[in-house]
């Protein structure tokens, strides 16, 4: 947020602290300095990419290849490191 | 019964915790509760301890949750997880209140180290001793992460951090590492198991059992912290891996059945505990970490290696012999 | 025989105004913690999670007995410590049961920071405080002191006079936590052994009517992360986050929600009190005041020792002296309102503290009573008595060295000294 868009005040906001916007509006994508690039030749569809990553950034397409989400992914090549078959190379944003 | 969980029906299952939380790049902790959501089977509340999960998770006004969750204190989990399932049970029984609608809700803790091992520990003892039907997820990536690295009960030996500094004096923490999944086991509850998310299936899998079983369930998870343990982030699964392999962190499972404590060696320590040559000394997991780095730099302190491999091997022999193994 | 004895009784009744109402109120011989106890069987929350501490461990006791017994719903957690009793209320509160616990002095010391995450989450919890020293030394018997330590944790306070204002409080607490405009948890405060462990006449309602009365537990709504107005409470068809992480930026707005709520808390604290006279033939109100019409000199305070206070003022007034009390019910939020009202043209006021406020001037009740006066043009000469501490007894004796004092400053019109402290040894 920045420091000039007005923030709602307390009679606006939900009481008792509850958080009402989804985190998903909140773009880390821009943390990377490093993107995950991945080379659908050598990819065998294991899904790991998908399983080890923190942040849910690489989803399953509906042809069951993997798609790195650019929006939230921090660059932090886990995806990378444990592809079986080095599919994933990781490259400067 | 389990049903059989495959990587397929896991993958395939919607993540319950959305990306744009604020966890570090390659933070553990991040791939355990997704893989811990994907094992669900049904409507879930979660409760939260206090630490780097909740605090990057919910800074408001955003939060990443799917799923009902609620943050108390920082060592009341246990207890917080308990008043949410009493008052499911209460609604149930008199079939009345907002949440008697469901046939049944599983009720979840998250806490890292800091409040399990310590400042929690005594509100873990009295949920298991009260056998409220919940699951409790430790995510141990020991130390007080979230307030800078201080040294926690689930500090390994030797270990930088903060408060327990590799000094010209003392290297690292003094104490050894508390064997907390072995002290729920002797709380006699229906379930406890160790896990790593190097070996995602496994550790869904018994995630999945400690929900489906009746009273509390403990599963501990080693959480590799990139930042604190000193490693470049798309190491974590790797060291997660190695963790097992040199058994220093064993993986296990223990239920409390007809009376006794059964112990059961998960299958990717059961193949070490079948064939001793595949055990790697614990060499090769700590010179891969920064924490641990002033026991090979400026001069390599092989007596404390040693102290500490002897302190992995005790502990190893410990679960091979409650496993039936020796 | 058993017919006269009934129309004995119901004379008894009519006399004594109950019999106005169609209600039929049974006289139940109770002490504080029993009175309490069995408010909470007529409620029947879902959660009771407490620990006992002398000297609220009746309440804890009876309501076991009521648990084992089959005669409520409530699923009795036996927590392992105070703070655990607390939390497991917050969490129970969270997922849309009526959660209820009890403790006293240290015991609320222990839970003291979830009393503030309780408040902040705004789960209208209820607690009875059976009011104890706090330690050290450690000392069982009945001061302000634990329920002063929480008076900025954002829970309504009231403070009972007697057994029957316990019964009856502990009941209509409900309504008043769970009022829509409020939303705030709340703490019946009773003088542990005093009252807790002291018989007493308690007239009690009948089932149907505390239920009907408190009704069923309502949520408000509020947007969630997912921009949809759901039910206040965690359900996992309309999930919602409960205790996330405030920076600098968000903090002062959650505040300011809490304060807005205490300021609407009076006004349903009264509507409250009279909703129950209707139904009991009692009616309570933020404070109350006993002869004070044409005082002038006055006393102000808090529990059971206004009611010791009533026979002290009746014997002054038998020999001609103007006095009065005003006896505060709610101490959070604070009546100053109405305090104002009703003691403004009063010439000389005693405030009576059962609390010490090591390093301040004064006592706690003495600091709010004098500072709601400040801006007033006529202001009476207020004094502070503390009073009490640790259990030192408080008979008409020790109180009427207070009026004394207290008409020598009207004869003076000086306080020789603002701070006194009544009972101890020098």
């Amino acid at each position: 947020m920045s420091l000039e868009e007005k923030l709602p005040g307390w009679k606006e906001i939900p009481i008792g602290g509850v958080p009402f916007k989804p985190s998903t509006e909140y773009k880390t994508g821009d943390w990377k300095v490093f993107k995950p690039v991945i080379n659908y030749e050598k990819c065998t569809k294991c899904m790991f990419c998908h399983i080890y990553c923190p942040d849910g950034a690489i989803k399953i397409k509906e042809d069951g290849f993997p798609e790195p989400d650019y929006d939230f992914c921090k660059g932090c090549g886990i995806c990378a490191e444990e592809c079986p078959v080095k599919a994933i190379e990781m490259v400067k944003d | 019964m389990a049903e059989k969980l495959t990587l397929k029906d896991i993958a395939k299952k919607p993540d319950l915790l959305m990306p744009g939380h604020r966890l570090c790049a390659g933070c553990a902790a991040g791939t355990i509760v997704r893989l811990a959501l994907k094992a669900t089977r049904g409507p879930v509340i979660l409760a939260n301890a206090t630490g780097c999960l909740e605090v990057a998770t919910t800074i408001f006004p955003y939060s990443s949750w799917k799923v009902p969750w609620i943050h108390n204190a920082f060592e009341n989990v246990a207890a917080t997880a308990s008043g949410i399932e009493a008052a499911f049970r209460a609604m149930k029984k008199a079939n009345k209140g907002p949440l008697a609608k469901y046939e049944h809700i599983d009720v979840i803790a998250f806490a890292g180290d800091g409040g399990t091992y310590d400042i929690g520990f005594q509100a873990l003892s009295g949920a298991f001793e009260r056998g409220h039907d919940f699951l409790y997820i430790l995510y141990d990536n020991e130390a007080y992460m979230n307030t800078g690295i201080q040294r926690s009960g689930g500090t390994p030996r030797c270990a930088w951090t903060t408060t327990s500094p590799a000094g010209k004096v003392i290297p690292g923490k003094r104490e050894w590492k508390k064997p907390i999944a072995r002290i729920a086991a002797e709380h006699e509850i229906p379930y406890v198991a160790t896990a790593s998310i190097a070996y995602p299936m496994d550790f869904v899998r018994k995630v999945r059992k400690g929900l489906e079983v009746e009273g509390p369930a403990f599963i501990h998870v080693l959480s590799p912290c990139t930042r604190g343990w000193r490693y470049p982030p798309e190491k974590t699964i790797k060291i997660a891996k190695l963790a097992v392999e040199t058994c220093f962190f064993p993986l296990w499972e223990a239920e409390f059945k007809e009376g006794d404590i059964v112990y059961t060696l998960s299958s990717p320590s059961e193949r070490i505990a079948r064939k001793p040559e595949l055990k790697k000394p614990i060499e090769e997991y700590l010179k891969l970490q920064g924490r641990f780095s002033h026991l090979f730099r400026p001069k390599k302190r092989d007596d404390l290696i040693s102290e500490i491999q002897r302190w992995v091997d005790y502990e190893w022999k410990m679960i091979l012999k409650r496993c039936g193994k020796l | 025989m058993q017919r006269n004895a009934l129309l004995k009784l119901l004379k008894w009744l009519k006399i004594s105004g109950v019999c106005k109402m169609e209600i039929k109120q049974i006289l139940m011989g109770l002490n504080g913690d029993e009175a309490v106890a069995y408010a909470i069987k007529q409620v029947d929350p879902d959660v009771v999670a407490a620990y006992p501490i002398t000297p609220q461990t009746i309440i804890v006791e009876r309501f076991s007995e009521y648990v084992a017994d089959g005669e409520v719903h409530t699923e009795f957690i036996s927590v392992e410590s105070e703070h655990s009793a607390l939390s497991a209320c917050v969490g129970a509160a969270a997922a849309g049961a009526r959660a209820f616990t009890a403790t006293a002095a240290n015991g609320l010391a222990l839970m003291w920071e979830i009393l503030y995450i309780a408040a902040s989450c705004r789960l209208p919890i209820v607690m009875a405080i059976v009011n104890r020293a706090l330690s050290g030394p450690i000392n069982i018997h009945p001061d302000h002191s634990d329920a002063m330590g929480a008076r900025d944790s954002g829970w309504i306070q009231i403070f009972c006079e007697n057994s029957q204002e316990a019964y009856d409080s502990t009941i209509q607490a409900w309504r008043i936590a769970e009022h829509p405009d409020v939303q705030l948890p709340v703490m019946v405060c009773l003088d542990g052994f005093v009252l807790g462990h002291t018989l007493e006449n308690v007239m009690t309602l009948p089932d149907e009517v505390v239920k009907k009365f408190i009704g069923e537990r309502k949520f408000v709504t509020v947007r969630n992360h997912f921009g949809k107005e759901v039910p206040f409470i965690l359900d996992p068809e309309n999930p919602i986050t409960i205790g996330p992480l405030d920076l600098y930026d968000f903090y002062f707005e959650h505040k300011m929600q809490q304060i807005h709520a205490m300021e609407n808390a009076p006004r349903v604290i009264e509507e409250v009190g009279k909703e129950y006279g209707k139904i009991s033939g009692r009616t309570y109100g933020l404070v109350h005041p006993y002869k004070l019409e044409d005082a002038e000199i006055a006393i102000i305070g808090l529990g059971s020792t206004m009611g010791t206070a009533k026979i002290v003022v009746d014997r002054l007034r038998e020999k001609g002296i103007k006095v009065g009390l005003l006896r505060i019910r709610s101490f959070r939020p604070f009546p100053a309102q109405q305090i104002i009202e009703h003691l403004k043209d009063k010439k000389v006021i005693g405030v009576l503290d059962r609390a010490a406020s090591f390093g301040a001037y004064g006592g706690p009740l003495f600091n709010e009573v004098r500072n709601a006066f400040y801006d007033q043009d006529v202001k009476p000469l207020i004094s502070n008595y503390i009073y009490g501490l640790g259990g030192r007894d408080m008979p008409p004796q020790r109180l009427m060295i207070i009026f004394e004092d207290l008409q020598k400053i009207m004869e003076t019109k000086r306080i020789e000294k603002t701070v006194k402290y009544i009972g101890v040894r020098e």
